[in-house]
């Protein structure tokens, strides 16, 4: 038999930790039937024959649903037939913050759940001066109370062996309604009182009805809230002391260093720059490792299998297309160690401190930097993590402005093209022109969404008052394993997500690539080597003009030829059209793309030779066709246009609407086409 | 006074707080008539506010503060 554990609690207990030291590597991310939010669950044995499934829930202040990690949460706890229904819940406090944490788990035991409360940091003890009586707190509460921690591993086997004994424990609510308002509990229990204050649903619970208006049952939600503080309050004068004369100076010393209005922004700045070049320069050795692994691999598949369709499908469509995937990898995984260092280590905290006041004139909170800065490696996790942000406008503008930020899908076709049109000179002597205009892309990206933003805000009406209310965690010492298993956990959810569409996309377009009518496709040997008789080409260049025949012919080559029209008064032709039009699924494929309809054998990301042979590429009339209006147009589209296929479904599921998905789609494209016109006709 | 006029380093008790103008989440998160508030620091633009209510950290917006009534403690002299 299984049973279903869930780990609930306050943000910044450590329940992540709890969660990996009890199912060490057994877990899965999962969704939620519906909606996409992170759930994990692990398989954790307690004893000979105890099987346990660990669910691990967003953390939560209350069981009153203040943003959407809140509501996924209660859709677990409240619904008897959610597939994560627990049989018991293990509430995960700190020792810091017992007395907040506490909150939560007297609304948990007040559910009925069998309850066990796990007090986590328990290494901290000594050092914060604080002292925690077990017995008195567990003979209180009611409940079986176990001090651990995740650091020196203290106390888990307790805590799974409180855990195997849950059908023992004591179920009866620990908070008496009548205490909040004798007449108006007379006779309601818990959960009614849920129906009627949050509109709760629970199976077999009658509505209630009671002529009383929104304020008044505010006033009664507050006095509840009121009335659990003081228990718990009660409970710690017996059960917890804290010596204050133990110091926790520096940590004051390093907020007032890191909120400083000169010192925390420069520091900010620093760590942001610290982020971006590894993202750029550590990632490069394994990138181009993949790469060129990948580009063996295809060839030795061409090489070693029977020629005919299945090992073209498979040397062209497949394994670039998880090449295309693989590639990404380094640096999602080494921007969520960063993301992961700056959570766990508190010091996001305090860049939405900084950063909130900054933010608000475009409609934004500070809690949208994580999502703008997350951006930048890629929209998809990015757009996710804005989840906690409680204020339904100021989410929705944050999703909606984060493609804007430069995603390192953009990074490849940006390379491309400022190598192409700008001049390999300095600036002052000492700043590279081209390194300039890649920083100018990032600020662009930035600006745009600010901006956007900002427009935003004229046009969304403000359905509830904006606040922000967050809680300043204590610095820690990161642990190795949570951001080991975060690294993990997200690049497997990016790999997962965004690789089967760009699978799926890859093989679509090498078929498309490379079939065509039989009249003009089939017959490209014989017309080419036809139209070239006499010019003595050696075989690699009829090879080369043989490969661009039969794409300009294919299915994707007629499609390019009839979209080139849309893309001429940007300066496009018909090559670069299909590039484009094919960046519409992943903008990552343009520069590959590029490299084929250039008559080039694309073997991995060789941009030196691409970059030649475009540069060789000439108009009818003689002239360069990457000129700088043309590569300044090029720009403009890819900064700005919604070309993620991925980014549209995670919208889509994020946002719960098609109409704000089109609105960005739409938008973004239209921003994009016309800023690029306008440059190019303006260069031209 | 209002909580937003506290000074870096003082002390104060949460008297009444507004529940129709406030989130819930405010008093979930231990700020109600009783609880003991510090200003510990402001953000370098004025907001927001970086408090300790009860000895545990919060920060709320300078709006959010303008409307909880407090009543500043001053330890040593008292009637001041």
């Amino acid at each position: 038999m299984e049973v279903k554990v869930a780990l609930v609690g306050n943000p910044n207990v450590g329940k992540t930790s709890v969660f990996n030291t009890l199912t060490g590597l057994n877990q899965k991310v999962g969704n939620y039937p519906g909606i996409t939010v992170d759930r994990k669950t692990g398989v954790s044995r307690m004893g000979d024959t105890l099987k346990v499934r660990i669910i691990d829930l967003p953390g939560i202040y209350s069981i009153q649903p203040n943003s959407r990690d809140e509501e996924v949460v209660l859709e677990t706890l409240f619904d008897r037939h959610n597939t994560y229904y627990p049989d018991v819940v293990v509430v995960v406090t700190e020792v810091e913050n017992l007395k907040r944490n506490l909150l939560l788990f007297t609304q948990i035991k007040d559910l009925g759940f069998p309850t066990v409360l796990a007090i986590n940091m328990a290494d901290q003890l000594p050092v914060k001066g604080i002292r925690i009586d077990l017995e008195a707190l567990s003979e209180k509460l009611r409940t079986e109370v176990v001090l651990i921690s995740t650091r020196t591993g203290q106390g888990i086997s307790q805590l799974k062996a409180a855990i195997s004994r849950y059908v023992e424990a004591d179920k009866r609510p620990l908070l008496d309604l009548a205490s909040v308002d004798e007449t108006y509990f007379r006779s309601m229990d818990y959960k009614s009182w849920l129906t009627r204050s949050q509109g709760a649903v629970f199976e077999g619970v009658e509505p209630v009805s009671d002529g009383l208006s929104e304020s008044e049952i505010k006033r009664l939600q507050q006095k509840e809230t009121v009335r659990r503080y003081q228990q718990i309050g009660e409970v710690l004068k017996a059960a917890y002391t804290k010596d204050a004369s133990v110091a926790t100076g520096w940590q004051a010393r390093a907020d007032r260093l890191l909120t400083h209005r000169v010192w925390g922004y420069l520091i900010f700045f620093a760590v942001m720059m610290l982020v971006f070049q590894a993202i750029f320069s550590w990632s490069s050795i394994p990138m181009d490792w993949i790469d060129e692994k990948f580009a063996q691999l295809s060839a030795w598949v061409s090489a070693t299998l029977p020629e005919g369709k299945f090992t073209e499908l498979l040397a062209e469509g497949v394994i670039p297309g998880i090449g295309g995937v693989v590639i990404f990898i380094p640096q999602i995984a080494i921007l969520f160690m960063f993301i992961a260092l700056l959570e766990e280590s508190g010091y996001m905290s305090r860049v939405v401190f900084l950063m909130d006041k900054l933010m608000r004139p475009f409609g934004l909170s500070g809690k949208s930097v994580v999502p703008l800065i997350s951006g930048v490696a890629c929209a998809i996790p990015a757009i996710m993590s804005a989840r906690n942000i409680e204020n339904s406008r100021e989410r929705l503008i944050t999703m909606l402005v984060t493609p804007f930020a430069t995603c390192s899908a953009r990074i490849p076709v940006y390379v491309i093209i400022i190598s192409l049109v700008i001049p390999e000179q300095m600036v002052f002597g000492f700043i590279g022109l081209q390194g300039l205009v890649m920083t100018l892309m990032y600020f662009l990206g930035f600006l745009a969404a600010l901006t956007t933003a900002w427009l935003l805000k004229m046009v969304i009406k403000a359905r509830s008052r904006s606040y922000l209310i967050i809680e300043m965690p204590p610095y820690r010492r990161p642990l190795l394993k949570n951001v080991l298993s975060t690294m993990v956990e997200k690049t497997r959810a990016f790999v997962e997500g965004a690789g089967k569409i760009i699978l799926a996309l890859s093989v679509l377009l090498w078929f498309l690539g490379s079939h065509g009518p039989a009249s003009t496709f089939g017959k490209a040997e014989e017309t080419v080597i036809e139209n070239f008789a006499g010019k003595n080409l050696s075989d690699d260049e009829l090879q080369d003009e043989i490969e661009g025949y039969k794409l300009r012919n294919s299915y994707i080559g007629i499609l390019g030829s009839g979209i080139e029209p849309v893309f001429r008064p940007l300066g496009y032709d018909w090559k670069i059209s299909i590039a484009v039009l094919t960046s519409f699924a992943a903008r990552e494929v343009f520069v590959g793309n590029l490299a084929t309809l250039y008559n080039i054998g694309s073997h991995g990301e060789e941009e030196t030779r691409i970059v030649e042979r475009m540069e060789q590429e000439r108009r009818p009339d003689g002239s360069r066709v990457f000129d700088l209006a043309t590569g300044v147009s090029l720009l403009l589209f890819y900064a700005f246009a919604m070309q993620c296929i991925s980014t549209v479904a995670i919208m889509r599921r994020e946002t719960n609407s098609w109409k704000w998905t089109f609105i960005q789609i739409i938008f973004m494209t239209g921003l994009a086409y016309f800023s690029a016109m306008l440059a190019y006709n303006l260069l031209k | 006074m209002k909580l937003h006029e506290l000074k870096p380093g003082q002390k104060a008790v949460v008297r009444h707080l507004d529940v129709d103008r406030l989130p819930m989440k405010l008093v979930e998160m231990g700020c109600f008539p009783g609880s003991e508030v510090e200003l510990i620091l402001k953000a370098p633009l004025g907001d927001p506010y970086y408090l300790r209510i009860d000895g545990m950290p919060l920060c709320i917006r300078k709006d959010m503060a303008m409307q909880v009534d407090v009543e500043l403690l001053t330890y040593g002299i008292h009637g001041s």
